[in-house]
């Protein structure tokens, strides 16, 4: 199993790096939506308090729907997801493997992302990286967790453009609250651990429960 | 994974509807090792549909597949022994003849995937364009690179759903000649084709498909062309 994952993502990214196609729409997209944030939120050089969190994870929810679109594209074009559906490895293996190139692609948005919004909203987010990172890694698998498992099942819909964002956000909203308030304790200048450990155990327990559902379901949902 | 192995396919009385709309209706066949079945029809006879059913990704409405004593359950097992050439080819365009060749053989489990996909391309005699781009090949090379994909694992059923497209003379040729080792290794080959002329003296057995029926079997068909117009013309 673990082999055809680390066989699948290292696909995914040898396809992302000739043809760089998400890496280039995502950043690029994500990038646009933190100024134009920036150019309406930040007066005299200051933003309003938690306004730096609300658009990092604004940000990362619109350009991972983006990249969740785009990688599955791909594999409907030549119909290669039918083929991944018929080679003997077990049918999580392909989920996950999905779900780890994604995952991959939105930690290298966000590494630019993140010190950018910290720099144009005058936000502390960089004083407790570790946990920082922690907060982001976890909403990020939370939020593509649920997303590759629905790209994959709209993957043949007409509306699959309209219909992935229409099921994945009202779903991922509390991943997504849970990441700005858990980003937005990290940026108070009183930090507060248990805070930061609440918000960030939360993500945590929503991953366990998105990726459990996820594998259970794939199989099922992706046989017609 | 368990291994699976098995003699004979039966298809014994599988319809498949999507809605309203019945692809595939009341079907029985069998096909047995050494053998290549031909499927010939019109469009929308169902050919690809069933071709879909045998590969496991699509479940009938009713009716039952076995593999010898395996079910379609049989899961990873079962699909280790299933090659499927499909109407589109199931390739990366991003990469190249050879990656797309050793990624399977990974999934498929194989051992020395690159050295697999090496002696594959030279038998598709691209060895020579192994690393070019699958996106700079013609339809014929794709071809040819997809059903040495389809057989990278030496499977037991080879399910081979239009394997004439876009090929020259040349290839059509290298392609019957694989088709009959195939069926010398004891494989259970199952074609779908328009190609009646293609189809002449390769199949051991046809079946007359239209509107997701099977409306003539024939057992070491000739003259398929006359016997086509004559059943699917009525």
């Amino acid at each position: 199993m673990l082999r055809a994952v680390w066989l699948i993502v290292r696909k995914d990214l040898t396809v992302e790096v000739r043809s760089r196609e998400l890496a280039y729409t995502t950043l690029f997209f994500a990038l646009s939506c933190v100024l134009v944030f920036a150019f309406s939120l930040v007066q005299e050089g200051r933003a309003a308090e938690g306004v730096g969190a609300g658009v990092l994870w604004m940000t990362i929810m619109f350009a991972g729907n983006l990249a969740l679109g785009r990688t599955f594209e791909r594999e409907r074009q030549s119909e290669t997801l039918r083929a991944l559906m018929l080679v003997p490895a077990p049918r999580p293996a392909v989920y996950l493997g999905k779900l780890a190139g994604i995952v991959l692609l939105l930690a290298l948005t966000e590494a630019i992302l993140v010190p950018l919004v910290a720099l144009l909203f005058q936000a502390e987010l960089l004083a407790h990286p570790f946990w920082l990172v922690g907060i982001v890694v976890t909403g990020t698998l939370g939020f593509a967790a649920v997303g590759t498992l629905f790209a994959a099942m709209l993957v043949r819909a007409r509306s699959r453009d309209v219909l992935l964002p229409v099921l994945l956000y009202p779903i991922t909203v509390p991943v997504i609250i849970a990441g700005v308030r858990g980003t937005m304790a990290i940026a108070q200048p009183d930090f507060e651990v248990e805070v930061v450990r609440f918000w960030f155990l939360l993500l945590v327990a929503f991953d366990v429960v998105f990726i459990t559902l996820a594998l259970w379901t794939f199989e099922p949902v992706m046989t017609d | 994974m368990t291994s699976v192995d098995f003699d004979e396919v039966s298809v014994e009385d599988v319809s498949r509807h999507f809605g309203r709309r019945r692809a595939v209706s009341r079907m029985t066949f069998r096909a047995t090792r050494g053998m290549i079945l031909g499927l010939l029809g019109p469009n929308g006879a169902g050919k690809s549909t069933l071709l879909a059913m045998l590969a496991t990704v699509l479940r009938p409405s009713s009716g039952t597949i076995r593999y010898g004593t395996f079910n379609p359950s049989a899961g990873p097992g079962l699909r280790s022994r299933i090659g499927v050439l499909g109407h589109d080819l199931f390739l990366y365009p991003e990469l190249t003849a050879r990656e797309n060749l050793a990624f399977f053989a990974g999934l498929y489990g194989i051992a020395n995937s690159d050295a697999r996909a090496r002696a594959a391309l030279e038998r598709a005699g691209l060895d020579t364009r192994r690393d070019d781009s699958v996106a700079s090949f013609s339809r014929g090379m794709r071809q040819r690179v997809a059903l040495e994909r389809a057989l990278i694992h030496d499977p037991r059923l080879a399910l081979l759903d239009e394997p004439f497209t876009g090929l020259d003379d040349a290839s059509t040729g290298a392609l019957l000649g694989r088709l009959k080792a195939l069926r010398e290794s004891g494989a259970i080959v199952i074609l779908a084709t328009h190609d009646l002329d293609l189809a002449e003296g390769l199949l051991d057995q046809a079946l007359f498909l239209r509107d997701g029926r099977i409306v003539e079997t024939m057992s070491a068909p000739g003259a398929l062309r006359t016997t086509y117009r004559s059943i699917i013309g009525r």
